[in-house]
């Protein structure tokens, strides 16, 4: 059972009040989207091996919606942070470069 | 026989004799004895039946990996099956069963599987019931069923309690012996938060039954000075009888505490409690357990592993046999040959495998005058349901008899196998090693843990560091790695203590070597699921190579031990059937928990009035003691119609129904979802929530909406109250409420966090009350306060004010077509209001009503139930609910998800109403059939049922549905067939069935 | 007004360790941008505390102030005085983006006292509660077994802990069996 940091209350909370959203940094396509742009949106999901970008929910404590940057081989948790974010911040792409150095930002 | 000696046995209090009884018989014990040891004493050689083929069996073991002795416990409430004689500790009235036999333990029928044993080889069953097809419901099924299964399931309720315990360490360190227990002098001294666990109810483990020395005293005052050294650490924190059950993820385990078991049934007291544990680093000091030696006829009562008989002498001053036989093929039963000894007992012969003999013990043994005999083993052991003697044969040989010799015990030692399952449980490797022919940890490929650190170490022999001066070095030492690896600095030395110096064992996976069928056929592996060297030799000759396959095929190691004794040794017989080394066709997968749990543990307190939180609202109580016939809406429990003294729950809905209609009803609508937005984007936000419009939505004023996940479908649907200029009150249904607030805030947060809009979820601070019917605004009237008439509040209007004295926010809706009006105050003020409103309401009939009542007033208005009409794949635009469908906006959540081109398909079956022809009720769920049929032959549909009552207004079944281009086929009539072959032929018409020009809405 | 009444009207039970039922008390949700300074100001006024810092529980006489989240404070009150408290607040921040709304109602607050009050919580919160862990002065937003709960120590020996109002009755039942007698884990000393 994982444990995560809260980026936000700074708790390190374990599975069962966390409540997981998937894949992170999708972007929104709506109404005037192509067929293609909203499929990928809504139901194309990469399934990782490896380093992958997710979407939590601290549901039992601060309510918050934060992203972990995980292995979900390993289960190693490289980082934590906010979901007011495009992209991975700089930090976490570091964090993950110095254990994993063949990992690209694909 | 087995007897117990007249003195010795360091864990008894021979002052305490207690009584338990095994299969009806009273038999005697101490305090101290496990069931096992006591059942020993009382020369119960015979303890149960093999699974498959019957035969008569007895304790092998002395610990958990036991696995003959599993017995049904305990009676009613406290009945438990497949319990292990050997972790049970015996109390007084006690009473045990044994399993798997009919109808004696003594007499078997069942044993004539024994005789037919060649013919129910591996796979016997896979092979055997395939064919012919039609066989297998009424003749198969029915004789694997009774054959399956060990113990007796329960048929009453668990009367014990159970619970949980959350706890954070620095070092969790998993067994008690002197390994685990030097791990913990150093993760002690260096401050670390350290829980020290130990399954059974003794520290110590082995080296204290050996005898060794460390820190120049007896093993057994070294244990004792160290725990009570432990036991003075504030930071420290032992627990025995609590076993290490699982290895989790980063670094959760569980630890498996009998709290009460050793006690007898006791009330209040927890009987488990299940240890939910978060440790930075675990050590594993699980020991090693001792192998089986793979000779004919080795699962004979009075066939014991080597070590577990010293055990019983020791601790439980316990002897199996009066002659007992040693074989070995490694140092260690030397100790069990002089250990019997010491006890006054004789050892006719130790058969040693191995051509070159054993080292100092074996010295020893020869100095005690008992005969020695190198490279010979057992061919085969004498005795049905005992021991009574055993032949000879030359180890390099096929098994020709040399000589025999009489005795009543065998004490066997196949080598020791480190006990590798928590360590494995969360990806830790193995290494084969050969000196010791064993798997032991590969500390270069260790479970790791959140930042990818190693987060368990295997200490002492279950690290595959087997002498007790090194085992209590490496348990020292690693508990100093673990502590330093945590920042702490470690203080003080590792105890001192010498290994026994010893020859090398040698491997021995079948005996003898060269054994010929009829023997290895009565050679067990695995005593419990009855699998022999034969049947995995089969495996391999058929073609399964793979480890994970043989285990299935075979069953090897899939019983309640999960072949905590046989893995190896079946591991070792395919490996050379397959012509391979062991490491390369490697071990099958450890899976926690190590040792069966209870059920109850696992649910901890989850059980009876905790199984499940209930919601109630602030009137709940008033509806139990008033009739109320609840029903499950999410967690709450609402009443679904309020039951008089003579009604059926039909009558009351009926009565409730018309009463509304007619006078006035009272619903408790606490448990419909409040949610606050509020701030100045907040107008933007509920327009992109629902797919109307509600940023136009006047002050005072409220607005039905509809809310839609991205996928475009119907979710949740409520009135929206506007309450100030940067304020919108969003009304969700009953189960909706924390998933709304949820699903609002995931779009605040996670797409659109530059808007400024704040959310706060209120459901719970009111309780909210609808006054339905004709005569509601006269209720209201009567109790006084603020004006609620036609004029000050309009239907749609909404108001805060005081009913009485009641601070109440009133809101003017309805879901009935009745004059409504729905009151909310706070929830500390609701029971008063609920009964102050009947109170007043009296001399207009009033009466509360329940669910059901609800539902069929809000079918005869043809409103449709998130949950009814939808399922998660219904549009708006199928319910006809266009016209809650803003044009004018570019965007809402699920507005691109309708425009794909299934959705605007206009084959989408769309809502109706349904009339029947003779006026019955069309059952819950049916479809409407149509002409022709599918691929399948079945008859095509063309429609369903979402809602159907009785109408006691209308006096007949009305129903709402979504049938196929429903709309436009006003008047036809479709069938519905019913599960007993008869069908219903419905009209399709207006799903507004009552008041459709709503004249009722503004009352008398 | 008499006919106010908490979910269980003060209950207790007395196991290893004491549960109790606190009625009523005024509770308000106050979201806003915590640094913003007529917000510091506004909570210093009504309040007369600091704004927490993250987790931190404030005190000032019966009133106290909880960090919920970066943008959530919990203010708790006397009861009578909440609605009185909402408008303070609305009124100081009317030109300012917040939320404050009562939600007294919508919870229940429950008191174990005793020395080993913390093995009933360690029971049923899957949280640290060892002293440096989780000092006095601090709150924990988790779940209490299957319901949503936030606690905070008041000091060595008490602990005050808020979940939702229906599920009061739950609250209760599973305290009270976590405080049985001889139940006591012992593991926090």
């Amino acid at each position: 059972m994982l444990t995560l940091t809260c980026p936000y209350c700074g708790v390190t909370a374990e599975e069962t009040e966390l409540t997981n959203g998937g894949e992170a940094h999708l972007k929104r396509f709506t109404s005037g989207s192509s067929d293609d742009d909203f499929e990928t949106y809504m139901f194309l999901r990469d399934n990782v091996k490896g380093v992958h970008f997710e979407r939590w929910r601290h549901s039992y404590g601060c309510g918050k919606w934060f992203h972990a940057a995980r292995d979900t081989v390993t289960l190693e948790v490289f980082g934590t942070y906010r979901a007011q974010t495009l992209e991975p911040p700089k930090d976490i792409i570091t964090a993950i470069i110095a254990k994993r150095p063949n990992w690209s930002v694909l | 026989m087995s007897t117990r000696l007249a003195t010795g046995g360091r864990h008894l209090n021979r002052a305490n004799a207690i009584e338990f009884t095994f299969n009806g018989k009273r038999l005697q014990a101490f305090e101290g004895d496990t069931l096992a040891s006591a059942l020993l004493a009382n020369d119960q050689m015979l303890v149960g039946r093999s699974f498959k083929y019957h035969r008569p069996r007895g304790i092998v073991a002395a610990g958990p990996e036991e696995p003959n002795a599993l017995v049904n416990l305990g009676v009613d409430g406290h009945f438990e099956p497949n319990a292990r004689a050997t972790t049970t500790e015996v109390f007084d009235g006690l009473t045990a069963k044994s399993q798997n036999h009919f109808p004696s333990l003594e007499f078997d029928v069942g044993a004539i599987n024994s005789k037919l044993s060649r013919f129910l080889p591996a796979g016997f069953y896979y092979k055997m019931f395939i064919h012919p097809r039609p066989l297998w419901k009424h003749v198969y099924e029915p004789f694997i069923r009774k054959s399956a299964g060990l113990g007796k399931a329960p048929t009453t309720h668990d009367a014990n309690t159970y619970e949980h315990f959350y706890a954070t360490v620095d070092v969790l360190i998993i067994g008690g012996g002197i390994a685990g227990l030097a791990a913990a002098l150093a993760a002690g001294k260096s401050g670390a938060k350290t829980l020290v666990l130990e399954q059974g109810a003794h520290w110590g483990g082995r080296a204290v039954v050996d005898a060794e020395m460390i820190d120049g005293i007896p093993a057994n005052d070294w244990v004792e000075n160290t725990v009570n050294a432990l036991k003075q650490m504030t930071n420290v924190t032992l627990r025995s009888r609590t076993m290490g059950a699982g290895v989790y993820d980063h670094g959760y385990v569980t630890g498996y505490e009998r709290v009460s078991d050793h006690l007898g049934p006791v009330s209040d007291i927890p009987r488990h409690r299940l240890w939910k544990i978060r440790a930075a680093q675990t050590i594993t000091a699980t020991g090693a357990i001792e192998r089986p030696l793979s000779f004919a006829g080795n699962d004979v009562p009075g066939v014991m592993l080597a070590a577990s008989q010293r055990d019983y002498l020791v601790n439980y001053g316990v002897s199996v046999g009066d002659r007992t036989v040693v074989v070995t093929n490694n140092d260690d039963a030397y100790r069990t040959a002089i250990a019997i000894m010491d006890a006054g007992l004789d050892v006719p012969l130790i058969l040693d495998a191995r051509p070159e003999g054993g080292g100092a013990l074996a010295d020893a043994a020869i100095k005690l005058g008992i005969r020695v005999e190198t490279g010979k083993g057992i061919a085969k052991v004498l005795g049905g349901k005992r021991v009574t003697g055993v032949s000879i044969c030359h180890m390099a040989g096929e098994g020709a008899e040399i000589e025999k010799i009489d005795c009543d015990a065998v004490a066997m030692s196949g080598g020791w196998s480190p006990v590798v399952h928590l360590w494995s449980h969360c990806g830790g490797k193995l290494v084969w090693d050969d000196t010791h022919a064993h798997f032991r940890p590969d500390p270069d490929r260790a479970p790791t843990g959140a930042s990818g650190q190693d987060i368990v170490r295997a200490a002492g022999a279950a690290n595959g560091v087997m002498g007790c001066g090194d085992a209590v070095r490496d348990g020292f030492a690693t508990g100093v790695a673990a502590v330093e690896g945590l920042g702490f600095t470690s203080v003080g030395h590792a105890p001192k203590a010498e290994n026994t110096p010893s020859a090398p064992m040698r491997p021995v996976w079948q005996m003898p070597q060269g054994a010929s069928y009829a023997l290895r056929s009565k050679t067990w592996l695995d005593y419990q699921n009855d699998v022999k060297v034969t049947d995995v030799q089969l495996a391999a000759q058929e073609g399964f190579e793979s480890v994970e396959h043989t285990k299935r095929y075979t069953t090897l190691g899939m019983a309640t031990d999960q072949g905590k004794l046989s893995n190896i040794n079946g591991l070792a017989v395919l490996s050379n059937a397959l012509n391979e080394d062991i490491p390369n066709v490697g071990t099958t997968t450890f899976r926690p928990p190590y040792h069966p749990i209870s059920m109850g543990a696992i649910g901890g307190e989850a059980s009876r009035d905790l199984f499940q939180p209930l919601d109630k609202t602030p009137i709940h109580d008033w509806h139990e003691t008033n009739g109320a016939d609840f029903e499950p809406v999410g967690h709450w429990r609402r009443p679904y119609a309020f039951v008089r003294d003579g009604e059926t729950v039909e009558d009351a809905v009926n009565r409730e129904v018309k009463n509304t209609r007619n006078h006035v009803g009272l619903l408790d609508a606490s448990t419909l979802g409040k949610i606050i937005v509020k701030g100045p984007d907040a107008g933007k936000f509920v327009d992109l929530m629902y797919t109307n419009m509600m940023s136009t939505l006047p002050v005072g004023r409220c607005r039905y909406g509809l809310m839609c996940n991205e996928n475009g479908f119907l979710s949740d649907d409520g009135v929206v109250a506007r309450l100030s200029d940067d304020t919108w009150l969003c009304h969700t249904t009953t189960g909706g409420a924390d998933r709304i607030h949820a699903h609002m805030e995931e779009w605040l947060q996670t797409e659109w966090w530059d808007m400024k809009v704040y959310t706060a979820n209120v459901t719970q601070h009111y309780a909210q009350i609808a006054v339905v019917g004709p005569y509601a605004r006269k209720v209201l009237e009567k109790l006084g306060g603020m004006d609620v008439s036609k004029d000050a509040l309009k239907f749609m209007d909404w108001a805060d004010g005081k009913i009485g004295e009641f601070d109440a926010r009133v809101f003017r809706i309805s879901f009935s077509g009745e004059l409504s009006y729905e009151i909310a105050v706070p929830a500390s003020q609701g029971r008063a209001f609920w009964e102050a409103l009947l109170a007043a309401g009296k001399d207009f009939g009033v009466m509360p009503y329940g669910t059901e009542c609800l539902h069929i007033l809000r079918a005869e208005k043809g409103f449709i139930m998130i949950g009814d009409e939808t399922d998660g794949t219904v549009i708006p635009q199928d319910l006809g609910l266009n016209w809650a469908i803003s044009k004018k906006k570019d965007d809402f959540i699920g507005k691109r998800g309708q425009e794909r081109k299934h959705m605007v398909d206009p084959n989408r079956w769309k809502l109706v109403g349904l009339k029947t022809t003779d006026g019955s009720v069309i059952p819950d769920g049916a479809y409407a059939v149509g002409e022709g049929v599918n691929e399948n032959g079945q008859r095509n549909t063309i429609g369903r049922v979402t809602s159907t009552y009785y109408s006691a207004n209308l006096g007949c079944g009305i129903a709402m549905g979504l049938v196929h281009n429903g709309p436009d086929r006003m008047g036809e009539v479709i069938e519905f067939p019913k599960t007993d072959g008869s069908s219903v032929k419905a009209m399709i018409c207006d799903p507004v069935f009552y008041d459709k020009d709503g004249e009722k809405s503004d009352g008398i | 007004m008499g006919f106010e009444v908490s979910a269980l009207d003060g209950a207790t039970s007395n196991g290893f360790a004491k549960v109790s039922e606190m009625g009523l008390r005024g509770m308000i949700t106050l979201r806003g941008d915590f640094a913003d300074r007529k917000f510091k100001s506004t909570v210093k006024k009504i309040m007369g505390t600091a704004i927490p810092a993250q987790r931190q529980v404030l005190s000032n006489g019966d009133m106290r102030v909880a960090w919920m989240s970066p943008d959530e404070l919990l203010l708790m009150v006397p009861h009578a005085t909440a609605d009185d408290t909402v408008d303070a607040l609305s009124k100081s921040l009317k030109s300012t983006h917040h939320l404050a709304v009562n939600v007294s109602d919508a919870r229940a607050v429950f008191q174990i006292s005793g020395e080993k009050m913390r093995d009933v919580i360690g029971k049923v919160a899957p949280v640290d509660l060892s002293p440096a862990a989780f000092p006095v002065g601090q709150i924990r937003r988790t779940r209490a077994a299957q319901v949503p709960a936030a606690f905070y120590f008041v000091d060595d020996t008490t602990v005050e802990l808020i979940c939702f109002r229906s599920v009061a009755g739950y609250m209760f039942d599973l305290l009270t069996r976590s405080a049985t007698k001889g139940s006591d884990v012992g593991f926090y000393r």
